[in-house]
């Protein structure tokens, strides 16, 4: 136990002493927090559209007002030229082109039907398909006041459709990223930091030092692993009270239901960690195998993009991502105060994972080179 | 000068595990991200709860359901079921009929539909509510064109420029490869000289005759072939399976992925001569780089949507300005004309971080 102890005391100093690394643990993460948790939106609050009226009649220039008359749309420019509408969409100053046609108006009397066409930049699929469908229900709209002009019929929307959003009324995605931004944070530290320090021992030749003491297997891991699982769970602390200061983040459910979690979520974390410091041998090679994990885990999780949406084998990969189960569960006791039964599912998961991934580091790690 | 640069292109390939995981990981990334990355939704879990389950309502969760992005998961007895199953995480959204559904829309002419999302994913909720609405409108147009001849229409005929099937990966791969360009790029480069400097190999470096600019060069070197290969191999990769069209010149696209490449190099250069150990210059760059690259580059989150600072920021992000030239090139094939402004910005970034770097190389050690 004494061992033990003392192990702890000089990691913790280490740790510390590292007034650089001090900074760049709590700081970075502290104001990317502030600075990212404002980019995640997917959201089209405006849609910039060219009008190319090349019919310039009354009823063309009714259309376009249409269009200027929706806080959706914003019109970038007004031209009667084709070539102007062109440059537009490829130099990205307009979103969408529509395209009144000459004799627009006279074919609408005379014949009853009358052309437009609607050019999207489809680059963001996604996104064009909403802007797309913005577009074709004001031109929908444009019709049935057309009807109204000329017959008089009353032609209202006959369905009725009212949308409520819970648990984030006014759909602030910002309380949506907070949680997943903290979720990053403590995974940079239980995966890099402790991995790092381990490998950096067997490049500078220090650990053959510890080798020949009379050290444990046990007492040596615990020692490496501990402190960065304790800074970890503070790093959490601290992050989720600053998510509540500045952001206002609203924590629905139980804290230290979080806690419990990313309790369970570090040591998935700090042994997957201890796995990559034993294959390897210098800190560059450690970095760069943890990154590519990082990275991989990062953009699977559904942190950023939704996981509905992924095929299904990436679902499958999934299931052995760790960030995956700890953000949904964040997310879930934040935002929707979900309870112990609700989380239990992850958290056993976790909890098994962790396990059985430390003790698979463990096995793996040699004392001897 | 030679005989340093050869001693890199020694030390760096002679670590086969380090080759393995610089040739690999891009590999592997890009097939990954390429294919499960997307902002579109599809097979979203909803539930529905119809108090009327006539004709009408039926009609209309058929069309709901067969539309590719919904998939049914239940149908609900009561309302208070609702908050449980979006607590325990199970749907994304539920629709409500009111009763007599049928019956009202003929008689009084209005029934009423209510969309239930669960905002905890913001994004996805209001997207899934607007696909839903545009369903039902749909659904109500063609019953109002039944119902009366229609004396004035105007048709619209959509057309989806540069990506006409809205493809994700049309949006997504331009930013993988440019994410994994800057990221393997500058990492590689910052952690190597630190890795001098914390083995003490450095002073050995700073006795020799080279000059300061000649060392940085030499680290490089080997760097931009490994660079160029990585890129190559992602951009065919981009091509060959994922299908990303090659409508502009090719030999611009290159002439542009090595300009991104030895800015990127640049920077990696630039975070070393401030870093004093690996684990610093890996926290910089991966901390300082990886998070900002992916959101603010418009990878993911288009720029133009976010807070009028964070655009501005945005405008100092490297990754932004290629993002822009890969799709320029590669979806809409256009020429130098169009692209100048963004090349220029790419060339003034590295000219600054080259001359920072070798302003803040320090000849003496501290």
């Amino acid at each position: 136990m004494r061992t033990l102890q003392f192990i702890l005391q000089k990691e913790f100093i280490q740790l510390f002493r590292n007034k650089v690394m001090v900074r760049i643990i709590f700081i970075i993460p502290f104001v990317q927090m502030l600075i990212l948790a404002y980019t995640a939106t997917f959201e089209i609050k405006t849609v910039r559209l060219h009008v190319a009226d090349l019919d310039r009649t009354k009823t063309s220039r009714d259309l376009a007002g249409h269009f200027s008359g929706s806080p959706f749309y914003k019109i970038v420019a007004y031209s009667h030229s084709e070539k102007l509408s062109q440059d537009d969409i490829l130099k990205n100053r307009a979103h969408q082109v529509l395209t009144i046609p000459e004799g627009f108006e006279k074919d609408l009397l005379t014949s009853g039907n009358a052309k437009v066409q609607i050019v999207t930049n489809a680059i963001d699929g996604a996104a064009a398909a909403l802007m797309n469908a913005y577009t074709l229900s004001i031109i929908q709209d444009f019709n049935i006041n057309l009807l109204v002009e000329s017959t008089g019929i009353q032609a209202e929307e006959p369905i009725k459709t009212t949308r409520s959003f819970w648990f984030n009324p006014e759909l602030n995605y910002i309380n949506y990223m907070v949680p997943g931004i903290l979720v990053l944070l403590v995974t940079i530290i239980g995966m890099f930091m402790s991995g790092m320090n381990l490998v950096k021992e067997k490049e500078t030749g220090t650990i053959e030092q510890i080798n020949v003491t009379p050290i444990r297997k046990y007492q040596f891991i615990i020692g490496k692993l501990l402190p960065y699982w304790i800074v970890g769970l503070v790093e959490l602390a601290f992050g989720l009270v600053l998510a509540k200061l500045i952001f206002d983040i609203p924590i629905v459910g139980n804290v230290w239901l979080i806690f419990l979690v990313a309790a369970a979520y570090l040591l998935v974390t700090l042994a997957m960690a201890l796995f990559v410091s034993t294959k390897t041998n210098t800190q560059q090679q450690a970095m760069f195998l943890s990154w590519f994990f990082l990275v991989v885990f990062i953009l699977m999780s559904g942190l950023f993009t939704p996981v509905d949406s992924m095929p299904r084998w990436a679902k499958v990969i999934n299931t052995i991502n760790p960030v995956a189960y700890f953000i949904e569960v964040i997310r879930m006791i934040m935002l929707k105060g979900s309870g112990f039964t609700d989380i239990l599912r992850n958290l056993v998961i976790l909890t098994v994972y962790g396990i059985f991934a430390l003790w698979v580091a463990v096995w793996q790690y040699r004392k001897t080179t | 000068m030679r005989g340093f640069i050869i001693k890199e292109f020694y030390h760096i390939f002679r670590d086969v595990r380090t080759m393995i995981i610089l040739f690999g990981m891009p590999v592997i990334q890009i097939l990954l991200f390429g294919f499960a990355l997307t902002n579109e939704i599809r097979n979203a879990r909803i539930a529905v709860l119809d108090h009327s389950k006539d004709d009408v309502t039926t009609e209309i969760i058929s069309r709901i359901t067969s539309s590719g992005y919904f998939i049914l998961d239940e149908y609900l007895e009561s309302e208070e079921q609702i908050e449980d199953l979006f607590r325990k995480g199970k749907i994304k959204e539920v629709i409500i009929f009111e009763e007599n559904f049928a019956e009202k829309l003929v008689k009084d002419k209005t029934a009423g539909i209510q969309i239930i999302g669960d905002a905890s994913d913001p994004n996805t909720a209001n997207l899934l509510a607007n696909y839903t609405n545009a369903i039902i409108k749909d659904y109500q147009a063609g019953m109002l064109l039944n119902q009366a001849s229609i004396p004035m229409v105007i048709t619209p005929e959509p057309k989806m420029l540069f990506n006409p099937e809205l493809k994700g990966v049309f949006m997504f791969v331009p930013g993988i490869i440019t994410i994994l360009l800057m990221l393997v790029c500058a990492m590689m480069t910052s952690i190597s000289i630190a890795k001098e400097k914390e083995l003490g190999t450095m002073e050995i470096l700073l006795v020799s005759p080279l000059k300061p600019l000649q060392i940085i060069l030499g680290k490089v070197t080997p760097y931009i072939l490994l660079s160029l290969i990585n890129a190559l191999t992602i951009l065919a990769l981009g091509y060959f399976v994922f299908g990303m069209p090659m409508r502009g010149n090719i030999v611009l696209l290159l002439l542009e992925t090595i300009l991104f490449i030895i800015m990127a190099l640049s920077m990696g250069i630039l975070i070393s001569t401030i870093a004093k150990t690996q684990q610093v210059a890996l926290m910089v760059s991966l901390a300082g780089l990886m998070l900002p690259t992916i959101l603010l580059s418009g990878f993911i989150f288009p720029v133009e949507n976010m807070p009028w600072a964070l655009r501005t920021l945005s405008n100092i992000m490297p990754s932004k300005w290629f993002i822009i030239i890969i799709k320029n090139i590669m979806l809409k094939g256009i020429d130098i004309t169009y692209i100048w402004k963004e090349t220029l910005i790419l060339v003034f970034m590295t000219l600054f971080f080259i001359t920072l770097s070798v302003k803040n190389f320090k000849i003496r050690l501290a």
